[in-house]
């Protein structure tokens, strides 16, 4: 599944924050998003998971075909980490979680209450979510916060082996994940210019 | 949709909070009255429907913050909208799910409570199905309300202030009905409006609720 | 020129602000006229003595009351199907004043109850309906006010207006149903025959056109208060980003 955004303007409220974004994610392939804080990073990848509406631009190839990973988890701590994952595994219409399981190195806490883990252990859990999809384009925001660095290596080895699958992922993050075959995409280049348009323009 | 729908159930069952509350909250509500009115039993007896019907809809009212906020804090709703369910679908499961953990114990739980107010013999057939009949209503209209006041601090205060105007036409009709059923009057014509308020609210409210929804995800 | 020009904030300014004086001119003149002519120079009722001059400030807040809220819900349609920032205003400006014409509407019918049904209040149909749209109202203002986002509380005031003109037409019939009611008929309408004298009709004609025209002269000033506020708030954030 290819990814195509062009000319894509974002606002946050109400003001443009990023004009122009444009980039390719063919199958295979991993794009890293960069930038200061406060860039729009959450927001452009908010747009692309179609949780809020672009000020302009186009988005295509992005209809059912993203599983997306934010700040939080979506994880019900009265919930075992096994019914976490089948709950959205059956959301999908998908069955299987075990290789969710071993890729993430939960078969030890399968049965252990989702609010009894600890963050790095959460994280885990929303990231192996991920896979439970079988969504084709993984969005992922900070997807490493909290992790240690074996389990950072758990993670990269699941986004390869995603990737190897002939799916792509699309992440923003800070740390060097040591992926090297990810291009990198540096978002402070589409800064919203300031006359830009804005929701409130009409005012002016 | 179903794995939602049991997922809500598995966890309403859980935390403990879903069932028991309402219920115990009906429960003092109801035991509350006769200290406040006095304990003349002709008098209870007159206003145990209505006092039942308050009851049940306050009881409604108490968990309806519940509907969505805790999906909302954690995130889950955000990945939900990604999944493959029609936003429509995921309200209407919500409430279903909030009617299961709520509204059913209540239907159930009014017969009992109407032991206690000195209900006519005649109206327990009817304030049941009053009950049963009138609260997908107020699950659904909840529902709607849930969706307006999400990631609202305070919300839950202006969502009873926005709710509790819109249960005034079923609380009416489901009184009514329950009333006239206990005085051995005809219920066909309030029962009649009672129900199309019901079916209207459950098809066209989960239109609204999900349009509300998706703004505030934005 | 299509209508539609009107809504860009600045021709709105610029219009209302030519029309303003005229219409609060207006406004004065008919509520003066309508006032002291209703109050002062009809006759008394032979049953219901000079309480009935309470009709001349009663029936044109209850209309107002009324028709404040299907002009918010209009309003509210414009800005769901063509989002122009200023019907969104309007809806939010307008609401306030209805809610103060239902109370005013409240409060005058508890003053005529009193000699005529010897209590303050009554479980009437028409007197619960106008408790209940004042209801409305409250939380109508309550969300706009709790919504800090201007678009997306404006979304969702929309809405809630939509569903929330559903449910009062609802209520007011449930509330019918409930209760039968003391409450005369209608004093005015169009189709049936007139049940008010033409001594009284004249005047309470003047007094409806000056409330007709007042809640539009504040609905004006205060549509062009919000949108002097939003100007404010936009040119700020344009300097701060430049």
């Amino acid at each position: 599944m290819v990814l195509t955004v062009t000319d894509l303007e974002i606002s946050r409220g109400g003001r443009a924050v990023l004009e122009g974004v444009h980039f390719t994610l063919l199958p295979g392939a991993a794009l890293i998003l960069r930038g200061p804080n406060g860039v729009g990073k959450t927001t452009l990848l908010r747009t692309v998971a179609g949780l809020q509406p672009a000020s302009g631009g186009h988005i295509s190839g992005a209809d059912d075909t993203i599983a997306y990973a934010g700040h939080s988890d979506g994880l019900k701590s009265m919930l075992t980490v096994t019914e976490n994952l089948d709950f959205w595994a059956s959301v999908f219409g998908r069955s299987d979680i075990g290789a969710a399981l071993d890729a993430f190195d939960l078969r030890g806490l399968a049965s252990r209450l989702a609010g009894n883990l600890s963050a790095g252990q959460k994280r885990r859990l929303g990231l192996a979510r991920l896979m439970v999809t079988g969504r084709p384009v993984w969005v992922l925001d900070e997807p490493t916060v909290s992790l240690d660095a074996a389990s950072v290596g758990l993670f990269v080895a699941a986004v390869r082996g995603h990737l190897g699958q002939g799916g792509s992922a699309i992440l923003a993050t800070h740390i060097d994940l040591g992926l090297q075959e990810a291009a990198v995409l540096d978002l402070s280049v589409f800064r919203a210019s300031p006359r830009a348009a804005q929701a409130d323009e009409a005012f002016l | 949709m179903r794995a939602l729908l049991a997922r809500d159930l598995r966890l309403a069952v859980r935390a403990g909070g879903g069932f028991g509350l309402g219920l115990a909250f009906f429960l003092i509500v109801t035991v509350l009255v006769p200290f406040g009115v006095g304990p003349q039993t002709a008098l209870l007896t007159r206003i145990a429907p209505g006092v039942l019907w308050i009851g049940a809809l306050l009881a409604c009212l108490l968990s309806l913050d519940r509907i969505l906020a805790l999906d909302w804090e954690d995130g889950t709703l955000d990945l939900l909208a990604t999944a493959p369910l029609p936003m429509e679908g995921i309200v209407s499961v919500k409430a279903l799910a909030h009617w299961i953990t709520t509204g059913l114990p209540l239907v159930l739980a009014a017969p009992l409570l109407g032991v206690l107010l000195n209900l006519a013999p005649g109206g327990f057939l009817w304030i049941i199905v009053s009950l049963a009949v009138g609260t997908p209503a107020l699950s659904v209209i909840g529902t709607f309300g849930a969706a307006l006041t999400i990631g609202l601090k305070r919300g839950g205060l202006l969502l009873s202030l926005l709710v509790l105007p819109l249960y005034v036409p079923t609380l009416i009709f489901g009184a009514e009905v329950a009333r006239r059923g206990a005085d051995g009057l005809g219920v066909g014509a309030p029962l009649m409006l009672l129900a199309g308020i019901s079916l209207g609210a459950v098809a066209l409210l989960p239109f609204a609720s999900a349009a509300v929804l998706r703004i505030n995800l934005r | 020129m299509s209508l539609w020009e009107y809504a860009n904030p600045v021709k709105f300014i610029r219009t209302t602000d030519v029309v303003l004086p005229w219409v609060s001119a207006l406004a004065v003149v008919c509520l003066t006229l309508g006032l002291a002519w209703g109050l002062f120079f009809t006759p008394e009722d032979f049953r219901q003595g000079s309480t009935v001059k309470i009709i001349y400030l009663h029936v044109p807040s209850a209309l107002m009351a009324i028709n404040a809220w299907m002009m918010m819900l209009v309003a509210s349609l414009i800005w769901i199907i063509r989002r122009h920032h200023v019907s969104a205003l309007a809806a939010r400006a307008a609401a306030p004043v209805g809610a103060v014409m239902t109370v005013i509407a409240l409060a005058t019918g508890a003053l005529w109850g009193q000699p005529m049904w010897g209590t303050w209040w009554v479980w009437d149909p028409r007197l619960t309906s106008f408790l209940i749209l004042f209801l409305f109202y409250l939380g109508y203002i309550a969300l706009w006010s709790a919504i800090e986002d201007d678009d997306t509380a404006a979304d969702l005031t929309s809405i809630l207006c939509l569903v929330g003109s559903v449910f009062a037409v609802l209520s007011r019939y449930a509330v019918n149903f409930w209760n039968q009611g003391l409450h005369q008929g209608a004093s005015l309408s169009l189709d049936k025959e007139k049940n008010v004298a033409d001594v009284f009709y004249f005047p309470l004609l003047v007094c409806i056109a000056g409330f007709v025209l007042l809640f539009v002269a504040l609905v004006f000033l205060r549509t062009q208060t919000e949108i002097r506020a939003r100007r404010t708030r936009a040119l700020i954030t344009r300097e701060q980003q430049g």
